[in-house]
């Protein structure tokens, strides 16, 4: 059992970036413009977040130290994301130029800058922030080992970016408008949105989420920053469009591939597996191929916005 | 002035704007963060790759001619319509592909390379050919599609190359060397650049920017896949076959990318395939090279030698204390302005309206 509680406890800390990223996607999707940044944003996210963390040691510590730091990510994310924004909205530009070029920029620069400032490329931080056990809820039996033990406080803003995304896309009037200018954005300027505003609207959503994504997915997995986040921008946006641009479906789609790369990295410590003897290599390709497996039976009828992809151009009617 | 040129015209000023725009930022980096070196730090990005005269000058070819291959690939499928980020991973079962042949394919004789070389493009057509069929038939998307196979091909060669006594050396943690009739002829390239890594990899990268300039501009086929780019409704409306043309536009593509694969680790430069878990970069690169180079195959070749040029003198950064990312920097800023080949445009067009008087 204890296999278990750790194999969940570790998919988490896969889990809840891939999600948190994906959803930010979803938001600048569902506006009419692609994110292909997302990676460039993660890293710059983590990059200026851990930075803090760096310096603030001694300072800060522990949750209210990880709480300024995910607060620094999602300005940090929301500001990089300008750029694109700018090019993509204001210059109708293609956006996977912008995006090439942001995802281009950000480990260029964090390197670059982190070499100025301490000499090495790698940004360490104490780890202080791991909760061995949430106080009283931890001691719920099952549900506490799974939920409350060993975690991250990252982990539950995670599941708060999840509920609030998806009130917000179907339950509110922001929502509805978002949806529509990534759906038929011509459509919705006639009854008098202002589409470039949802589309700004969009893509900083998306920015804030990847850039809070970036400091997610370092903070448990390592105790240093190199300028990378491992493709995890990539994997949320195959996440994304896994999981259908829908909050619910891209939260099974992050679990799903969450719970394979954890099998992939922490294969031996699992009794059943080890046994199995199966080389390391073929669990670490697992998800990537089970991913186009899946996708091959689910792209049929693809729930993509519309107008996705394509600059908004008011004379255009 | 006609049409054709004039587009030709505003893409080639967008571009030089993006470079010097791209280059300012990096001088106004530079400055910020060391204001006394950034000078002759700044000359060197753009006179470094001539410090050695001829060999320098070799050198920026060589590390030309994977990118331009990569660029190729990442541009021609661009012109159907379909973004390749696959090259990372066509690249590199193109690279193992021709080590295959070059370390086991000794029996060839002297057409080892050869046989090498098209071992690499076989490899890459397959690996391009993949999302092509799955975006044709299955409506899977063709960006989600190459990331997944940029992971597989990547973990896969690893996986392979670790596990096999012929190809693989323990003591380094890397591919074995080829055989030395596996490498490719300098074809006279070293008389004219001694020294240096050029070797006629070099000439086959141009012949292939010839051939796919040819494909795109003067075949039915090239005509096809170009109107899919432009309008996929309309030309499937005019019937072209819209299935048949994904595929080929992904797998001659994948073949691009698996060539300079080949072409590089057949260079003789000392390249081996490392097993670390890392994308290859000279596939991210290729997108780079495809955007500064609008697509346009010449366009490429110049955009290839550009991004080599700098890159080579980036190196010899480290001598003032600044870090290679610098040209990272720099080429991302190019990439992001040449997006706005808008203003331009309309810069252009105010021009020549004041010009003609307003006619």
């Amino acid at each position: 059992m204890n296999v278990v509680f750790s194999v969940f406890q570790q998919t988490m800390f896969f889990t809840m970036p891939l999600l948190i990223v994906a959803l930010g996607g979803m938001f600048s999707e569902r506006s009419g413009i692609i994110n292909i940044a997302l990676e460039g944003i993660m890293i710059m996210g983590g990059f200026i977040s851990i930075l803090f963390i760096n310096l603030t040691q001694g300072v800060l510590s522990g949750q209210l130290q990880l709480l300024i730091a995910v607060v620094i990510a999602g300005v940090a994310g929301m500001l990089f994301s300008l750029l694109h924004a700018f090019a993509s909205i204001n210059m109708k530009a293609d956006q996977t130029i912008s995006g090439t070029a942001l995802n281009l920029f950000a480990p260029a620069f964090a390197v670059f800058f982190a070499r100025i400032l301490q000499g090495v490329q790698q940004i360490q931080f104490n780890n202080t922030f791991r909760i061995e056990s949430v106080p009283v809820l931890g001691n719920i039996p099952i549900i506490g080992d799974l939920f409350f033990k060993n975690t991250y406080i990252t982990t539950y803003i995670g599941i708060l970016i999840l509920v609030l995304s998806t009130i917000v896309l179907y339950k509110t009037r922001f929502g509805l408008r978002l949806r529509a200018c990534g759906e038929h954005p011509q459509a919705a300027d006639s009854v008098g949105i202002n589409v470039y505003k949802m589309q700004y609207a969009g893509v900083l959503i998306s920015g804030a989420f990847a850039g809070i994504g970036g400091l997610v997915f370092v903070v448990p997995t390592s105790t240093n920053f190199n300028a990378s986040v491992a493709g995890y921008g990539f994997l949320a946006l195959a996440v994304l469009i896994f999981g259908q641009w829908n909050p619910m479906r891209i939260l099974f789609a992050s679990f799903f591939f969450g719970l394979l790369k954890t099998v992939a990295a922490s294969y031996s410590g699992i009794p059943v597996l080890a046994a199995l003897g199966v080389p390391s290599y073929i669990y670490k390709m697992i998800p990537y191929i089970t991913t186009l497996v899946v996708l091959v039976f689910t792209s049929k009828n693809s729930q993509a916005p519309r107008a996705e992809g394509i600059p908004y151009d008011k004379g255009a009617r | 002035m006609n049409e054709a040129k004039h587009k030709n015209m505003v893409g080639l000023l967008s571009s030089i704007f993006a470079i010097v725009v791209g280059l300012l930022f990096g001088f106004i980096v530079l400055l910020a963060s060391n204001p006394t070196q950034a000078v002759p730090g700044f000359f060197t990005i753009l006179t470094g790759s001539f410090t050695h005269g001829l060999k320098g000058i070799g050198q920026v070819f060589y590390y030309a001619t994977p990118i331009i291959l990569t660029g190729l690939s990442v541009g021609f499928a661009f012109k159907t319509g379909l973004f390749n980020i696959g090259t990372p991973g066509q690249f590199i079962v193109g690279a193992f592909a021709a080590i295959v042949v070059g370390i086991r394919g000794d029996f060839l004789g002297s057409a080892q390379w050869v046989v090498a070389v098209l071992a690499s493009i076989a490899a890459g057509a397959l690996w391009g050919l993949v999302p092509g069929v799955l975006n044709a038939y299955f409506n899977v998307n063709v960006v989600i599609a190459c990331i997944m196979m940029n992971y597989i091909g990547m973990y896969l060669i690893n996986f392979i190359v670790k596990g096999s006594k012929t190809l693989f050396d323990s003591l380094r943690n890397q591919s074995l060397s080829v055989d030395k009739a596996a490498e490719i002829p300098k074809m006279g390239l070293n008389l004219l650049f001694p020294e240096s890594s050029i070797n006629g990899g070099f000439f086959i990268a141009i012949l292939a920017v010839v051939l796919i300039h040819f494909i795109l501009n003067k075949t039915a086929f090239g005509f096809e896949l170009k109107a899919a780019g432009f309008n996929r409704d309309a030309s499937k409306y005019a019937g072209m076959n819209e299935k048949r043309n994904i595929i080929l536009s992904m797998a001659i593509a994948g073949a691009l990318a698996g060539l300079a694969g080949g072409l590089l680790y057949l260079a003789g430069s000392g390249k081996h395939i490392e097993i670390v878990d890392v994308l290859a970069s000279e596939g991210f690169t290729g997108i780079s090279v495809a955007l500064l180079g609008l697509s346009s195959p010449l366009g490429i070749l110049l955009a290839g030698l550009f991004i080599a040029y700098i890159t080579a003198g980036g190196f010899y950064l480290q001598l003032f204390e600044f870090s290679t990312e610098i040209i990272d920097i720099i080429v991302a800023v190019i990439i992001y302005f040449s997006a706005f080949a808008l203003i331009i445009k309309t810069f252009i067009e105010r021009f020549d309206k004041k010009r003609n008087g307003g006619k």
